[in-house]
C-alpha cells in the first residue's frame, strides 16, 4: 500500500500522471491483448477459421507457413543444411559471447574465416551429394541471417583497416579512408541497395552477371563497413596514447604493435558500440526487400497476398508475427550489450 | 654526382615508406576507378543507354500523387525531382518536428518517479527501437491505414476529422479578410513578450527585483489577437469537407501513405531520442544538483541553470544525428507507394529513362549533401559548446 | 552516545543546531543510530571515524540533503520537516563544500560564484560580483575569476567552492571530506583557507581524515562508529586520553603515520 502511494499518488501531479497512464493502459494495453489472445483464432486450416469482424488475430496463419517464414523456398529435402550452418553458428558464437570461455582468438578465427566458407558451400551446394540451390530460392529468417552475419563479418576487419586508416599519419590514406566512410555513411542504405542492383551490373564486363542476393551483400558490406569504422575509431581514440607509445619503445613494428596491443583493448572497450552496430544491420536487413530479395518480412509479406488466408485480421498478424521475431533478437542483443557494458566497467575500477 | 643523399632511398626510411605506400594507394585508387568508368562506358554503349545529364530536360510523361509544386504530365523530369525533393522534405520537416516533441516527453518520462508512467515510456521505447522502421512503417500502412472503410462510411473521431481509406481529410483553414490584422497582431504581441522578457531580466540582474514577465506577456498574446478577434471578427474560416457521389469534397487531405510515413518515421525516432535525452539528463552527476540545492537553489532554477546546459551539450550531437537519420530513413517511401525522391527519381524515372549511373549519383548526392553540411554544423557547434579544460 | 558539554575555550553563543534522537535507515540497515548532537554558535566540530560510519550522512541531513526518518533536526531554531519553504530558508543559511568540488564546469569561476546571490538572495548583477570578487580575494586565488572550473586544479577548484558557498553569508559551513579528493601537496593550501575561516568565527563541521587540522582548530572532535556517535570530547582529551575503546582503537588505526 505505502508503495502504492509513494510511486503513483504521492502528490497532485503524480496523480493525475497516474490517470493518465491507467487511461493510457486502458485505452492501449487492453485492446492489444484482447486481439492476441481472448479474441483470437488459434486454430484452422485456411480462411475460413479467421473470417468474421469479431475475431481477433489468426494465429493459423503463421503455423501453416513457419516453414517459408523461416527458409523461403528452400526446398525441403535439403533443409538439413540449413539447419546445420544455423548451429554451427550458434556453436561458434555462445562461447565467445561466453567471457570466461578461453581462446577467443581461435574462436574469432573460426567464426570469421571458417564458418563463412563452410556456410557458403552447405548452403549454396553445386558439389557432389549437396545439390545446388539457388539463391532465388532462399527467403524467410535465412536470408535474414545470411545478409547480417555477412555484413558484420565483412565489416569488422574492413571497419578496423578504415578506421586505422583514418587514424594514419600519410594524408593519401587518411583522405581516401575518410571520403570512404563519410560517403557511405551520409546515404540512405535504399540508395546503396539500389546502386548495388541496377547501377553495379554497369561496371561489370558483359557476361559477369552477379547473384542479386550477392550484390545486395557486397553494398550492405560496404555500408556497414563505413559504420563500423566509426565505432572501432571511437575504441581507438580512447586508447591512452601510451600504451601504442610503449609498445614502440619494446621495438614492436606497426602490425605487431596494432594486432597484439592496441586492437584488442580498444575492440574490447567498444564491444557495446559493436553489438548495437549488428542490432541496427539485423533490421535494416529487411530493406533487401525493395530489391527483391525475399527476407524475413519480405516472406511475411508474400504469404499474406496467398488469397487461401485472406481475411481482415491476417496482415495485422504477420506484421505483429515479425515483429516479435525481431524484437526477440533485437532486444537480446541489447540485453547483451548492456550486461558487457556492465563487465567492461566493472574490469575498468582501479 | 647526385645532390641527394644515398642513405635518403634505404627502405628502412619511414618516410620514404610512407610515400611509396600512398603512390601504391593512389594508383591502385586510379586504375581500380579507370577500370569501372572504361567497362561501363563499354557497357552504355552496347546497350544503347544515352548519358549525360540532358534527360532531366525531357517530358516525364506520369503522375504523382502528391505535389506540392506545379506539376502535371508534361512536366519534365527535372521538375519531377523537384517534386520528390520537396515531398521528402516536408516528410522530414513534419517528421523532425513531432520526433523531437515526443522523444523528449518519453524521454523525461522514462525518469520519472511515477513507476506507472517510467514503465509505459519504458515499454514504448523497447518496443519500437527493436523492430525494423520498415516493418513499423508496413504496419501503419497496410495494416491500419489501408484497411480504414470507404470515404462513404469514414470513421468521424473528431468533428470535421473523417478517417478513410483515402486519407484523413481535415477542415481547410481558409483566410478571412481579419486575418492579416490577426496575424499582425499575434506577431506584435511576441515581440513585445519577448523584448519585455528581456527587459526584466536586465532589469533583475541590475538592481535584483522581480517583475512578473511571464504572465505579463501570455496575457499580451491573449489578449491582443483576442481583442481583434472580437471586432473584427475570426481570422481563419474552416471549411468542412461534404460527403460527395464516390469521395469526400473539400477540406484538407493527407495521403494515407504520408500519414503512414510520417508517423512511423516520427514513433521510431522518437523513441531513439528519448533514449539520448534520458541519458543526458542522467550524465549530469547528481552532485551538481545536489551543490545547487545546497546553495538554496530551487528545482526549476537548478534545471534551468545547472541540470539542462550541460546536458543539451551532451543531448545535441546525438539529437542531430538522429534527425539525420530520419531525413534518410523517409527513403522507405518506395516501400509504400509515397512519392519521395528516391520513389520517383530512383524509381519511376530511372525505370523510364535507364540511365541508373546519373540518376542514382544524383539522389544519392542529395543525401551526401545534407548529411555533410548537418556533419559541418555539428563540427562548429561542437567546438563552440566544447568545455573548457586544461 | 551523545555529549552536549560545551568544552570550548571561549564561551560558545545559542545553539545554533540541534539534532535530537535522529535516526536513519538505508533500505534495512541503520545508517544513523539515535543521533543526539548540539552545535553552538562560533563552534568548530570536526567529525572522524572509519568509512561507513554515517558522518556524510549525518551532515547531509544538516541541509536536507538526506531525508531523516525519526528525530527532530533544527537548525537556526527551524525544525527541518517536509516544509519545502522551511528546506529553502535553511539551505539559504547553510553552506556546504563538497569533497568531489562540484563546481558547475558549464560556467566561469565567477559565475558559479554569483549564481545564487542573484537568484536566491536576489541580489543584484553588481552587488553579486563584488561579493564574489571579495571571497574569491579571501581564498586567494582573484585572478582565475574568467576561468573555467576543468582549467583549474584541485586544491583551486576546492578553494573556489570553499568561497561560492561563502558568497551567500551563511552562518553555518558544512565540510564533507573536502581534502580527501586532493593531490597530497594541494591539501595545505585548502586547509589553510579553513583555518582561516574558522579564525574568523565561522560555525563549522567539517568530516575529515585530517587530524593535524582537528587538533589545531577544533572546539570538539566527534568519533562516530557504524551509526553511533561513540565519543566527543575537545582535541586534548580525545587524542590523549580517549575514554572508548574503539576510539583507542580508530585512533591507532589512523595516527600511523
Amino acid at each position: 500500500m505505502t508503495w502504492l502511494r509513494q510511486n503513483l499518488f504521492s502528490g497532485w501531479g503524480n496523480t493525475a500522471l497516474t490517470f493518465i497512464a491507467l487511461w493510457l493502459i486502458w485505452g492501449i494495453v487492453v485492446p492489444v491483448l484482447d486481439w492476441a489472445i481472448f479474441s483470437a483464432v488459434f486454430s484452422g486450416s485456411n480462411r475460413d477459421a479467421c473470417l468474421g469482424a469479431d475475431k481477433g488475430a489468426c494465429w493459423p496463419f503463421i503455423y501453416a507457413n513457419w516453414d517459408q517464414f523461416i527458409y523461403g523456398r528452400y526446398p525441403e529435402a535439403e533443409r538439413w543444411r540449413v539447419n546445420l550452418v544455423f548451429f554451427l553458428g550458434a556453436a561458434g558464437l555462445v562461447p565467445l559471447l561466453t567471457p570466461r570461455v578461453p581462446a577467443k582468438l581461435w574462436n574469432v578465427i573460426f567464426l570469421l574465416v571458417a564458418y563463412p566458407v563452410i556456410a557458403v558451400i552447405l548452403l549454396v551446394g553445386g558439389r557432389p551429394g549437396l545439390p545446388q540451390v539457388d539463391t532465388s530460392y532462399w527467403g524467410g529468417l535465412l536470408v535474414t541471417l545470411v545478409v547480417a552475419v555477412t555484413g558484420i563479418v565483412v565489416s569488422l576487419p574492413l571497419g578496423v583497416l578504415l578506421a586505422l586508416g583514418r587514424r594514419s599519419a600519410m594524408p593519401v590514406i587518411r583522405m581516401l579512408c575518410i571520403i570512404f566512410i563519410e560517403v557511405w555513411r551520409g546515404v540512405p542504405l535504399v540508395t546503396v541497395l539500389f546502386m548495388a542492383s541496377v547501377m553495379l551490373p554497369m561496371f561489370l564486363p558483359e557476361g559477369v552477371n552477379f547473384d542479386n542476393l550477392l550484390r545486395c551483400l557486397i553494398g550492405v558490406a560496404l555500408f556497414s563497413s563505413a559504420y563500423m569504422a566509426e565505432v572501432v575509431r571511437g575504441g581507438l581514440q580512447s586508447m591512452p596514447k601510451g600504451q601504442e607509445e610503449a609498445a614502440r619503445a619494446l621495438g614492436l613494428s606497426y602490425p605487431h604493435t596494432m594486432l597484439f596491443i592496441i586492437l584488442p583493448q580498444a575492440l574490447r572497450h567498444v564491444i557495446p558500440g559493436i553489438v548495437n552496430t549488428f542490432i541496427g544491420l539485423f533490421k535494416d536487413t529487411t530493406l533487401v526487400l525493395i530489391v527483391g530479395i525475399f527476407d524475413l518480412l519480405g516472406q511475411v509479406r508474400s504469404q499474406l497476398s496467398d488469397p487461401n488466408w485472406s481475411a481482415p485480421q491476417t496482415a495485422v498478424t504477420g506484421y505483429v508475427f515479425a515483429a516479435a521475431m525481431f524484437w526477440i533478437f533485437c532486444f537480446g542483443m541489447s540485453r547483451y550489450s548492456t550486461f558487457m557494458e556492465r563487465r567492461l566497467n566493472a574490469g575498468q575500477q582501479h | 654526382m647526385w645532390p641527394f643523399d644515398r642513405a635518403l632511398l634505404n627502405w628502412s626510411n619511414p618516410a620514404l615508406r610512407a610515400v611509396i605506400y600512398q603512390a601504391l594507394a593512389l594508383i591502385a585508387v586510379i586504375t581500380l576507378f579507370a577500370y569501372f568508368i572504361s567497362t561501363a562506358h563499354q557497357n552504355l554503349q552496347r546497350l544503347h543507354i544515352t548519358t549525360g545529364f540532358d534527360f532531366l530536360g525531357n517530358t516525364a510523361g506520369f503522375g504523382i500523387i502528391q505535389t506540392l509544386v506545379p506539376y502535371t504530365e508534361e512536366s519534365s523530369y527535372g521538375r519531377a525531382f523537384l517534386v520528390g525533393l520537396v515531398n521528402t522534405l516536408v516528410v522530414a520537416g513534419v517528421g523532425i518536428f513531432f520526433a523531437t516533441l515526443l522523444g523528449f516527453i518519453i524521454g523525461i518520462a522514462r525518469l520519472s518517479t511515477n513507476w506507472l508512467i517510467a514503465t509505459l515510456a519504458t515499454i514504448y521505447v523497447e518496443t519500437l527501437r527493436n523492430t525494423p522502421v520498415l516493418l513499423q512503417l508496413f504496419f501503419w500502412y497496410f495494416a491500419i491505414l489501408r484497411p480504414l472503410p470507404t470515404p462513404a462510411q469514414s470513421l468521424e473521431p473528431l468533428p470535421g476529422v473523417f478517417l478513410n481509406n483515402r486519407g484523413i481529410v481535415m477542415p481547410l483553414p481558409i483566410l478571412q479578410p481579419s486575418a492579416l490584422v490577426f496575424f499582425g497582431a499575434l506577431a506584435l504581441a511576441l515581440v513585445f513578450a519577448y523584448g519585455l522578457h528581456r527587459w526584466a531580466l536586465a532589469r533583475r540582474l541590475a538592481t535584483g527585483q522581480d517583475f512578473p514577465s511571464w504572465a505579463v506577456g501570455v496575457a499580451a498574446i491573449l489578449l491582443l489577437p483576442g481583442l481583434v478577434w472580437i471586432i473584427w471578427g475570426a481570422p481563419l474560416h474552416l471549411a468542412f469537407a461534404e460527403q460527395g457521389n464516390f469521395d469526400l469534397k473539400g477540406g484538407l487531405r493527407l495521403l494515407p501513405e504520408f500519414v503512414a510515413l510520417t508517423l512511423g518515421l516520427s514513433l521510431y525516432t522518437a523513441a531513439f531520442i528519448a533514449e539520448i535525452v534520458r541519458a543526458g539528463i542522467l550524465s549530469v552527476s547528481k552532485g551538481q544538483s545536489e551543490a545547487a540545492y545546497a546553495l538554496g537553489l530551487k528545482p526549476g532554477q537548478t534545471l534551468r541553470f545547472v541540470v539542462i546546459p550541460q546536458s543539451m551539450r551532451l543531448i545535441i550531437p546525438p539529437l542531430t544525428s538522429q534527425l539525420l537519420n530520419l531525413t534518410k530513413n523517409s527513403s522507405l517511401a518506395v516501400a509504400i507507394g509515397y512519392p519521395d525522391l528516391v520513389a520517383v527519381f530512383a524509381g519511376t524515372v530511372l525505370n523510364q529513362t535507364g540511365q541508373a549511373i546519373e540518376v542514382i549519383t544524383i539522389t544519392m548526392a542529395v543525401y551526401l549533401v545534407l548529411s555533410l553540411v548537418t556533419s559541418a554544423l555539428m563540427n562548429i557547434y561542437n567546438a563552440r559548446a566544447a568545455l573548457r579544460e586544461r | 552516545m551523545s555529549s552536549t558539554t560545551p568544552l570550548a575555550a571561549t564561551e560558545p553563543g545559542r545553539p545554533v543546531i540541534e539534532m535530537v534522537h535522529v535516526h536513519k535507515w538505508f533500505g534495512s540497515f541503520e545508517v544513523l543510530r539515535d543521533v543526539d548532537l548540539t552545535v553552538r554558535q562560533g563552534e568548530r566540530i570536526v567529525i572522524a571515524g572509519p568509512s561507513g560510519s554515517g558522518k556524510s550522512t549525518l551532515i547531509r541531513c544538516i541541509n536536507r540533503l538526506e531525508k531523516h526518518d525519526s528525530g527532530t533536526i533544527k537548525v537556526d531554531g527551524i525544525e527541518l520537516t517536509d516544509n519545502l519553504k522551511r528546506i529553502d530558508e535553511v539551505r539559504r543559511e547553510v553552506g556546504m563544500v563538497f569533497q568531489q568540488f562540484n563546481l558547475f564546469p558549464h560556467m566561469t569561476i565567477l559565475e558559479n560564484c554569483m549564481l545564487a546571490p542573484i537568484w536566491v538572495r536576489k541580489m543584484s548583477e553588481a552587488d553579486a560580483r563584488a561579493t564574489a570578487m571579495n571571497y574569491l580575494e579571501r581564498v586567494r586565488i582573484p585572478e582565475q575569476a574568467m576561468k573555467y572550473p576543468g582549467q583549474l586544479s584541485g586544491g583551486q577548484q576546492q578553494r573556489v567552492a570553499i568561497a561560492r558557498a561563502l558568497c551567500m553569508n551563511p552562518k553555518i559551513m558544512l565540510f564533507d571530506e573536502p581534502t580527501s579528493a586532493l593531490d597530497p601537496e594541494m591539501i595545505k593550501e585548502v586547509l589553510d583557507v579553513m583555518v582561516g575561516l574558522a579564525d574568523d568565527g565561522m560555525t563549522m563541521i567539517v568530516v575529515t581524515h585530517e587530524m593535524g587540522f582537528a587538533r589545531q582548530v577544533a572546539d570538539r572532535v566527534v568519533f562516530m562508529d557504524r551509526g553511533d556517535i561513540v565519543e566527543s570530547a575537545d582535541p586534548e582529551t580525545f587524542f590523549n586520553n580517549p575514554q572508548n575503546e574503539r576510539t583507542r582503537t580508530f585512533l591507532a588505526q589512523i595516527l600511523q603515520h
